[in-house]
């Protein structure tokens, strides 16, 4: 396993996290390590009168005093973890893009629900009063585009920019899209993605799949891979990535980053029935065009449905690329929910900063796997192992199915650490 | 409402946007781009609608775009006020 020489290959130098789990990469970490939850009953509306009461928060998040005041009511909640989400990255990359190509520096986030939020106030004030009360923010606020389009605005990033919804599996594609990208003339992208649907509205459209946990007990509401699995938790938030050719990366002193894009591949499985033969199709055109045979992968972030139909296709599809039992398998985001577009960007930070520091995060909740899920479930502790390339899967309603490849870092192209850099020491 | 004034939209102004830190509404206005002030388009459509709402002065999307000025919003209001009593 290396990492790719090709001067445009896709490194990743700075991550932003804006999650149940944290707001920050590094609380975000702490608290997946030590397996802390960010599931509670819903606090942002009553959740009484629906049958869906737990959701992954991202706990006191507001946008007052880390984005500007004059963004704070034109754009909506999902915008403003993003907003938040690209300093942090930007901040950790030690990038100042003012110094770049403007139309050299791209944007491509995913996103699931737009800003649903803002539009179903903006739909209050239109049927309790009249359409001169809705904001004539609600024209760049709810639509899909509206955080690419922001960051890009904020950060002077003229080149391209357009977002992803595939659902939980944009961010993936989003990824591989900036990967796209950088051989095609940009230098830098800010990649990833939020999701904050957490409002009347956009709960009971996300009901709709069928596949929301309606149990109340925060421990056994998320449970996949689980005899007792009974849909999955909704959360919110996500994670921004600065994505940049490994010229770039380098010609800033910045080596291999956290890890690199190997390889990617996506798919469609329009029949729930098709998941498994679909998502291992996937998988091995994903490491394919990685370069990289499954002996090469030491872990796989897994989708993590959390109903007994679709984790048995996905732990299924895993071990016929991989055999029974034959990789690591993990899913942090039962501590977080399903965050539609923010989650595979999560997982893709988490997976990154595993990489980092040679340990896997175990699985939170499940405990008596399922018949038919034939995996190395990593459960009850984070597990210390050497991590040179991670799988991450990702399956959004409807059928997208997609996978990524990350590679870590060469060892004397190692970044600097956090902790390193802390100290002012340099490498 | 019997009048409308630069005071009245000062105010309206400060309420109905939230702009950079750095704008200053105190001032004299009046004659001052919007675009200046910190309200582009839609800021000025935000604007506008709060007026409507206080006024009970229709200004249409268009008839916004023709106003570049706090002064001109001002006068554009009151001659519809003045027309409305005569």
């Amino acid at each position: 396993m290396t990492t790719p020489t090709k001067e445009t290959a896709a490194v990743v130098t700075g991550i932003g996290v804006v999650a149940p789990t944290g707001v920050g990469t590094e609380e975000h970490w702490r608290s997946v390590l030590a397996g802390k939850s960010g599931i509670g009953r819903i606090t942002r509306f009553d959740p009484s009168p629906y049958p869906v009461r737990l959701a992954g928060e991202v706990p006191g998040f507001t946008g007052k005093g880390r984005i500007p005041n004059r963004l704070l009511p034109q754009t909506d909640r999902w915008t403003h973890m993003a907003l938040a989400a690209a300093d942090e990255a930007l901040e950790d990359a030690c990038i100042d893009l003012g110094r770049l190509p403007e139309y050299e520096i791209a944007v491509v986030t995913s996103s699931s629900s737009g800003g649903t939020e803002f539009g179903q106030q903006e739909m209050e004030r239109l049927y309790r009063n009249d359409p001169s009360w809705v904001s004539a923010y609600q024209s760049i606020a709810w639509f899909y585009a509206a955080t690419t389009g922001q960051i890009s605005i904020k950060n002077g990033a003229r080149g391209p920019c357009g977002v992803v919804c595939t659902e939980q599996a944009g961010g993936l594609d989003a990824a591989a899209q900036a990967r796209g990208l950088l051989e095609t003339g940009s230098r830098v992208v800010l990649t990833g993605g939020t999701d904050a649907s957490l409002c009347p509205y956009g709960v009971v459209a996300q009901m709709s799949t069928g596949m929301l946990s309606t149990a109340e007990d925060q421990g056994r509401a998320f449970v996949p891979f689980d005899e007792a699995a009974c849909g999955y938790v909704p959360g919110e938030g996500g994670a921004i990535l600065v994505v940049e050719t490994a010229a770039s990366a380098a010609e800033r002193g910045r080596g291999g980053g956290y890890g690199t894009v190997l390889g990617h591949a996506a798919g469609f499985a329009a029949d729930p029935g098709a998941s498994r033969r679909v998502l291992a199709a996937v998988i091995r055109r994903a490491l394919r065009d990685a370069g990289t045979d499954p002996g090469d992968v030491d872990a796989v972030f897994a989708d993590a449905m959390g109903t007994a139909e679709q984790d048995r296709a996905e732990a299924q599809a895993i071990t016929d690329v991989f055999g029974p039992g034959g990789v690591p398998v993990t899913a942090p985001k039962t501590l977080t929910g399903r965050l539609y577009g923010g989650g595979a960007p999560l997982d893709m930070a988490t997976a990154l900063l595993s990489m980092r520091d040679g340990v896997l995060p175990h699985t939170v909740g499940p405990s008596r796997k399922a018949a038919g899920c034939d995996i190395d479930l990593v459960l009850d502790r984070p597990r210390d192992t050497e991590l040179r390339a991670v799988l991450v899967l990702a399956r959004g309603h409807g059928g997208f199915t997609s996978a990524l490849v990350l590679g870590r870092p060469e060892e004397d192209d190692a970044p600097v650490s956090r902790r390193n850099r802390d100290e002012g020491e340099n490498r | 409402m019997s009048g409308f004034t630069i005071d009245d939209l000062r105010s309206i102004m400060a309420t109905a946007v939230e702009v950079d830190e750095d704008v200053d509404l105190n001032g004299d206005i009046a004659g001052t781009a919007f675009d200046d002030l910190g309200y582009d388009s839609l800021a000025v459509m935000e604007v506008a609608a709060h007026v409507q709402r206080a006024t009970g002065v229709r200004i249409t999307d268009e008839a916004a775009g023709d106003l570049p000025t706090p002064g001109d919003m001002v006068a554009y209001v009151t001659n519809r006020l003045t027309a409305a009593e005569a």
